[in-house]
This record gives C-alpha cells, structure tokens and sequence, in this order.
C-alpha cells in the first residue's frame, strides 16, 4: 500500500494533515530534495509539492517524469496559482504534439 | 545521403534487402503507433487540463478559508488541533496499459468515518476552521484524481516522443541507407557484369583470329603443295 505526501511551505501544507496526506515541511531547496528523496524510497506514490517549492528543484523533479511512479504533482501553494503546474500540463502536450495547440484559444 | 559500407556482392545485397523490407515494415507498424498514442494522448491530456482546473479552483477556495481560519486561531492552537488526523488516505497502485505504456492506475482507500472529518474537538476551536477543513475535503478528490490523469499524460508524452524520434530516424536515415546501399551494390554488380562480357567477346574474338590465321597457313600448305 502507497502513501501520499506533500512538500511545501509550513503554511500552506498544514491544512492537507486533516485530510491525511503526510506533511513535510521544506523550505531551502537542499531540504526539498532530500525530502522528496525520502519519500521517493519510503514508497509514496503521489508526491505533491507547491509551486514556490517546485521552483527550486525543477531539475530534480524532471528527473521522476519518466518513471512510473512517483507522480510528483505541482499545486498552487497559499499565496495562490502561479500557473506553473498549468504549465507542466502544457509542457507535456508540447513535448507529445510539438506544439501548443491545445491552450492556444 | 551515405551509403553503408559493405562489400558489393550478390550475397550482401540479398542480406540487405530483406533489413530494407523489416525496416519498411517496422516503420509501418511505428507510424501506426504513433496516430493511435496521439489519439489517446489528446483524451487524456484534455481530461489533464479540466482536472487542473478544477483541482486549482478547489484548492484555492480551501487556501482562502484556511487563511481565515489562522487569522482568528493562534498558530500553535491550530497545530494542535491538527495533529491528529482522523481520515488517512492510503493509494492502492495498480498498472494499466496504454499501447503498451504502463501506467499507474491510483486506487485510493480514504479510511474515515464519512459524518465527521474534524480531527479537533468543536469546543475549543472556531467555526472558520470547521469551513476550511470541509473545503480542504472537498477538493481532495480532484487532487487525487489530478494526480493519475497528469502522470499518464507525462508519460504518454514520453513514449510519443520516443516513438516519433523511432520513425523519423527509420523514415530519414534507415531507409534511404538501405536504398542507397543496394542501389550502389546492383549497379557495381552490372558493371562487373558489363566487365566481364566485354572480356569474354574480347577473347573470343583473338581465339577467332587466331583459328582464322591458322586456317589460313593450312590453306596456303595445301596450295603449294
């Protein structure tokens, strides 16, 4: 059985302990990637991060795109949607299509 | 365009012919794979967006009455009252397979009691707390459902832009190798064969003359005799 985390600043994160997601807080890149390091060998399968967070570790999270699992998802942090995680999704379309005809409207 | 470098014989084009038809085939079958993951791709992908939106929408009306409930609660009272979640949510992996790329399928067991989300007790706390922590719940199976649909849409991308980098290097590179390969091989076989044809009708003509010189002297001997 597979967990789910999130990786972000405290504030923004801390609402998701209710609902039973795993939180850990990280605010230096250093700290993220060694949280979502942790969290890629305890077998979590759905890792979501912030966008602030994601901000510092892009390189890194691109590296678990290609395999199976973990699904590392970018989300809006508290100060609200900074359209990086939009951003992913049309990155990929990109990458599949070679060009951006999907949000082109 | 380069050719291969092998030798020109019978036996080499033979050998080359037949990688030209796999490749021919290969190429096919590629590019038939290739519509079909563009056509799920695009499902999926346009699933990916809508989910997206609806999950950033949730999320955000869940910041916003989280905000105001820490606005009229005290930092270390909030921890306090959510330290000790009552739901847990475990995902159950399963694989799916999409033209023969696997993808996860999550499975989630959400183990609580459906009548009460809240892991604090209502005395203490306020009811903005109570609001937040329902529009969290609320936006927690679209972040879930978010979560699937964007890695299949990740690695669906992937397995297209390997395949189409498949195709064009079969379309591009592979098969006009091949032609040229055994185009230039038939047409030193021919000239080898041209070659040798001329050699033949050149020694037959000096054997001919050489009967005829023959002949000849034998007719003379018979003469003068």
């Amino acid at each position: 059985m597979y967990k789910v985390g999130i990786i972000g600043d405290k504030d923004s994160i801390m609402g998701f302990l209710a609902l039973g997601i795993d939180i850990f807080p990280a605010y230096e890149a250093d700290e993220i990637k060694r949280n979502i390091r942790d969290l890629v060998e305890k077998e979590y399968a759905i890792i979501y991060i912030t966008e602030q967070a994601s901000l510092l570790v892009q390189e890194y999270i691109a590296r678990y795109k290609d395999n199976r699992l973990p699904a590392i998802i970018i989300i809006p942090g508290i100060g609200g949607s900074m359209g990086i995680g939009m951003n992913e999704v049309r990155e990929s379309a990109k990458r599949a299509i070679g060009a951006d005809i999907l949000f082109s409207e | 365009m380069a050719k291969l470098n092998v030798n020109p014989t019978r036996m080499e084009m033979t050998r080359l012919k037949k990688q030209l038809k796999t490749a021919i085939r290969g190429h096919k079958l590629l590019k038939d794979k290739l519509d079909e993951l563009m056509k799920q791709f695009l499902d999926i992908v346009k699933e990916n967006k809508r989910l997206r939106e609806e999950a950033e929408k949730a999320l955000d009306s869940a910041y916003k009455n989280f905000i105001i409930a820490r606005a009229v609660l005290s930092q270390e009272f909030l921890g306090e009252a959510l330290m000790m979640p009552k739901q847990s949510v475990a995902v159950d992996v399963s694989v799916k397979n999409i033209m023969s790329v696997n993808v996860p399928v999550f499975d989630f067991k959400t183990e609580d009691n459906q009548s009460d989300i809240y892991p604090y007790g209502l005395a203490f706390t306020s009811g903005e707390l109570d609001s937040a922590m329902e529009s969290f719940s609320d936006a927690m199976q679209p972040l879930l459902r978010l979560a699937e649909s964007e890695k299949t849409a990740q690695l669906l991308a992937q397995e297209i832009e390997k395949t189409r980098r498949r195709v064009n290097a079969l379309e591009n590179v592979m098969i006009p190798n091949y032609e040229e390969t055994i185009k230039y091989i038939s047409m030193k076989l021919e000239e080898n064969d041209r070659a040798s044809t001329t050699r033949l009708m050149k020694v037959k003509d000096m054997i001919a003359k050489k009967a005829i010189e023959e002949r000849r002297q034998k007719d003379r001997a018979l003469q003068q005799a």
